[in-house]
Parts: C-alpha cells; structure tokens; sequence
C-alpha cells in the first residue's frame, strides 16, 4: 500500500474511531438522563455511591485544599508586598480558589481518586459477566448501576469544590495571618468586599457542576465500554483519567470565557 | 394453549462480521426436558444462549420463545421474555458487593414488591434447595467455585422461571461440586417443572441427565440424539466428541500454510 495512503488511511480510522467513541458515550448520556427517575425512586442507590465517590474523595480534596491554599498565600504574599498590597492576599485566595482552582483541581483529583474506581468497577463488573447478568434478569445496567453513579458524581462535585475552596482559604489564613502576619481584619474585611456571590461563588459552582457531568460520564462510559479483558480495564482507567482531566481543562476554558464575556 | 416446545430456533444464522458462527441451526426445546448443547470451544454455544436471551440478534432465521419472536420484541417485550428466564452464567456472575442472600433476593425485589419477611422466607428456600441455606450471610469472595455456582442456581431459579439456561454449568469444578450441579439441574428442573437447556462440553455429565442432546461443529448442528442414541452413534465427529480423541474431523492442528514454508520463511 502506498505509505502516504496508509497514512491518510490511519487518521481517517482514528477520526472515525472517536466520533464514533463520542456518539456512543453521547448516547450513553441520554439513557442516563432516560434512566435518572429510577435511580432517584431507589435513592438508597444513590446515597451509597455519594458515600463512596462523594464522602470517600474528602481526604485527598481536604488535604490538597489545604496545601494549594497554603501555598497560594506565600506565592501571593510575596507578589502583593512588591505593590504594597499584601492585605489583598484574602482577595486573591479567595478569588483563585472559587473561580478556578477549587472547581478545576477538585475536577482532576475526582476523576483520579473516584472517576478510575469508577471505570475499574463498571469494567470488572462487565468483565465478570455481571451487566450480562443483570440484563439477563430484565433489569436495565443502565438504570441501576450507571444512572445513581451518574447522580452520585454529579451532586458530589459542586460540595467537593466548595469544600476545597473553604479549606483552601483557611489554608491560605493560616499562612498570611498567623505566620505572615498579615492583619487579621484586612484579610477578611477585603474578601468580603471584593468577592461577589453571582460571580464569583456561583460561576465556581457551574463549573464543577459540568465538570462533574463531564468527569462522571467519562468514566462511567470507559468502564461500560471497556473489552472485558484485564488488559482492557487497565487501559480504560487510563484513558478515565487522561480524557477528564483534557476535558476538564477544555471545558475550563470555554465556562471561563463565557464567564468573563458577561 | 401452551405451546408444546417452550423455545424453537428455525434457520438460524448468525456472525460477526463476514466470519459466520452459525449457518442455517435448527433446534427445539421441548416443555420440561432437559437438552443438551455440546461441542468444541469457540463453536457458539455460549452465543446460542445469548441468541435465545435477546441479547443478541441473528443475521438471518428466528428464535422463538413461548411463541414470540425474540429479536422482533423491543425492549420491554424482551424484557417480559427474560422475567421467564433464568440463567447461570459460567463463573456464577454474582454481584460482589451483594451478600449471598442479597444476590438471590436481588431478582425478588426488582421485579416484585413482596414484603421483606417473605423474601426472607423465599431466599432462604431457594438456598436451602441448593444446599447453601448455612452461607446466607457470606460475601461471593469468601464461596468456593462450586458455592459461587450453587448460590448463582438458587438467583436463576429465584423467580420460578419456565425456562433455566446453563453456560458450561461445571466448568473447573471438582468432581463433588460437579455431581452435586449434576443432580441439582436435574432435580430442579423436575420439582419447577421448568425446561433446562444447558451448554456444556462435559460429556459424562451431559450424558447421565440429559433428555436430548445437540452436537454443533462447523457452525451447523452436527448430530443431535438421546443419549443413548448418540453413545452408539459412529458419526466420526461425535465419536472422536464421546470419546475424546485429540485428531479425527476436529484437526489436532490450527489451519495453516506448510510445516516446512513456515521454517524456511525465517532462513
């Protein structure tokens, strides 16, 4: 075969291939939605996912929160006072942890820590002919397996980002304040001026509430789709974390820009 | 009026792709029997269990259960089928994160709105009728191959189903969990008054409990017969099947170019 035909031949399959890809997990989407009354007539369903995607994931977002705020309050210090503005550090933090690293690193820790435990169970449950099973018994997979993950991921977003935003604060009070020793007052009373709720916390959550969507379905449509091989979960875990964490950091990009337009 | 086979599959053909699995099987499942389908790995018995299910659609023919047409049903006509249904699946498919008495309980209380005292009471019996009463409260990690599989019987039969299928129900078993598989399908299928079709490639086994047996090679039914019929039979295929011999219409060997072309390929 001509080499340069092969070529074009190779990108065509990869094209074909993640459209492809894209209409399924679409399509997976939609019978999730489809599906969502019969994860929320089973809440029960629902709250044991938020306990093990949602209350499981608070470790790492807590202690990641704490430490990005600590950190944020040095780096910011050290810019501000070249400007004489270092009571501006509550702003700063503030401001950086609610639009756009509370929702953006709490997105790329979910999709680690929850979105692969995810994958991996959905990918071994079909591995281990469980799905089969289930539909074998006139029950839909869809419905009570994918669609209270689905909701789980989602609800817990948003109160994992806020979460970290909180703590992340308190990281970064912890550093200017007591260690600095940046006023107590100015810390506060320039935050509370500066930060605006519509904007500023609400926009925070929006984000995390698509990035939750976006996350929760890359993952739950990788172990659906996953080849019921070891070999085959392995990869689709991988792919978990590098499509969300892309995805993520896309999607970031386009909120923020519509964001800021308004 | 009950039709007199429970499932009928008529000029089946099915495939992946231009690769054809089965062309042109015919085959009946009378009510209450219990038949055999048997034959070599990779010939497509697994997926004639998943052609009955409606798990997957046939490129050409029909597979009938109860009279309905199953890829011509849609979702919830399908569905109703399966609620007739039960299957075990080769390595028990149990839900890991259910408890044995969840697992059996699962079908009960998706599909019925029984009180919890009287799932209790059914479980119970379903386990007890598989000799698992005792290990209600286990997880499916803590059973033993042979356990997993007796505990996944007791979830097909949770419902009463007219129609119980087996996918190679005594796959590395030891000899005791087989002889104990062995009569549990037999006995269960008599005391439901279901109808069992099993696939297996164990011939002592099927040979012992079954009323009726296909042999499918080639993607074809091969032989089909009691038994008794099939034991005396001199057809090469199901002679070298019965009797295990490594060459014969099953070639020992993959098909492949010449010995000597593949050595010298390389020099």
């Amino acid at each position: 075969m001509n080499p340069i035909f092969k070529i074009l031949s190779n990108i065509g399959n990869q094209v074909t291939s993640r459209i492809w890809r894209l209409g399924s997990a679409t399509r997976l989407f939609c019978l999730t939605l489809i599906y969502s009354s019969e994860s929320f007539r089973r809440i029960h369903l629902t709250i044991r996912e938020i306990y093990f995607t949602g209350v499981m994931s608070l470790i790492i977002i807590v202690v990641s929160a704490f430490f990005v705020g600590m950190v944020l309050g040095l780096q910011g210090y050290y810019t501000l006072q070249k400007y004489g503005s270092s009571e501006s550090i509550g702003v700063l933090v503030a401001l950086a942890l609610l639009r756009e690293l509370g929702p953006v690193v709490t997105a790329l820790l979910f999709a680690g820590r929850a979105g692969t435990a995810i994958t991996a169970e959905i990918g071994l449950m079909k591995a281990t002919e469980q799905l089969s099973a289930m539909e074998m018994m006139a029950i839909s997979p869809i419905a009570r397996i994918i669609s209270p993950r689905f909701w789980a991921g989602v609800i817990s977003m948003p109160i994992l980002a806020s979460i970290f935003s909180m703590v992340g604060v308190m990281g970064g009070y912890l550093v200017a304040v007591p260690i600095i020793g940046v006023d107590h007052g100015a810390f506060w009373s320039q935050m509370n001026v500066n930060v605006d709720f519509r904007i500023d916390v609400i926009n925070g959550l929006i984000k995390s509430f698509v990035f939750g969507v976006a996350c929760t379905i890359i993952a739950l449509y990788e172990g659906y789709d996953a080849p019921p091989t070891a070999e085959g979960v392995s990869r689709a875990t991988t792919r978990t974390v590098v499509t969300s964490s892309l995805t993520v950091l896309g999607l970031d990009f386009i909120l923020t820009s519509f964001m800021m337009s308004n | 009026m009950a039709q007199k086979n429970i499932v009928e599959i008529k000029n089946l053909s099915f495939g992946y792709g231009n690769f054809m699995l089965h062309k042109d099987i015919s085959m009946v499942f009378p009510r209450g029997k219990v038949t055999a389908i048997m034959g070599g790995s990779g010939c497509g018995k697994t997926t004639i269990l998943r052609l009955i299910g409606g798990q997957i659609k046939p490129k050409a023919g029909q597979v009938t259960v109860d009279g309905k047409i199953v890829h011509k049903q849609d979702r919830q006509g399908i569905y109703e089928l399966r609620r007739k249904m039960g299957m075990l699946f080769q390595h028990g498919a149990l839900f890991t994160d259910l408890s044995v008495f969840d697992n059996v309980a699962f079908p009960m209380r998706e599909h019925t709105k029984l009180p919890e005292s009287m799932i209790r009471d059914l479980v119970l019996m379903k386990l007890n009728a598989v000799g698992l009463r005792g290990a209600h409260k286990l997880m499916p990690t803590e059973l033993s191959g042979g356990m997993a599989r007796r505990v996944a019987l007791a979830r097909a039969i949770a419902l009463d189903p007219d129609i119980i299928m087996y996918d190679e129900p005594f796959a590395g078993l030891d000899p005791i969990s087989m002889a104990v598989i062995c009569d549990l399908i037999r006995t269960l299928n008599d005391a439901l008054g279901a109808t069992s079709i099993i696939v297996t490639h164990d011939v002592e086994e099927a040979f012992s409990f079954a009323d009726y047996i296909y042999f499918v090679a080639d993607g074809s039914v091969a032989a089909e017969g009691t038994p008794k019929e099939l034991s005396k039979s001199k057809l090469p295929f199901v002679h070298q099947f019965v009797h295990g011999e490594k060459d014969g219409p099953v070639p020992f060997h993959h098909n492949a170019p010449s010995y000597k072309k593949d050595i010298y390929e390389w020099v």
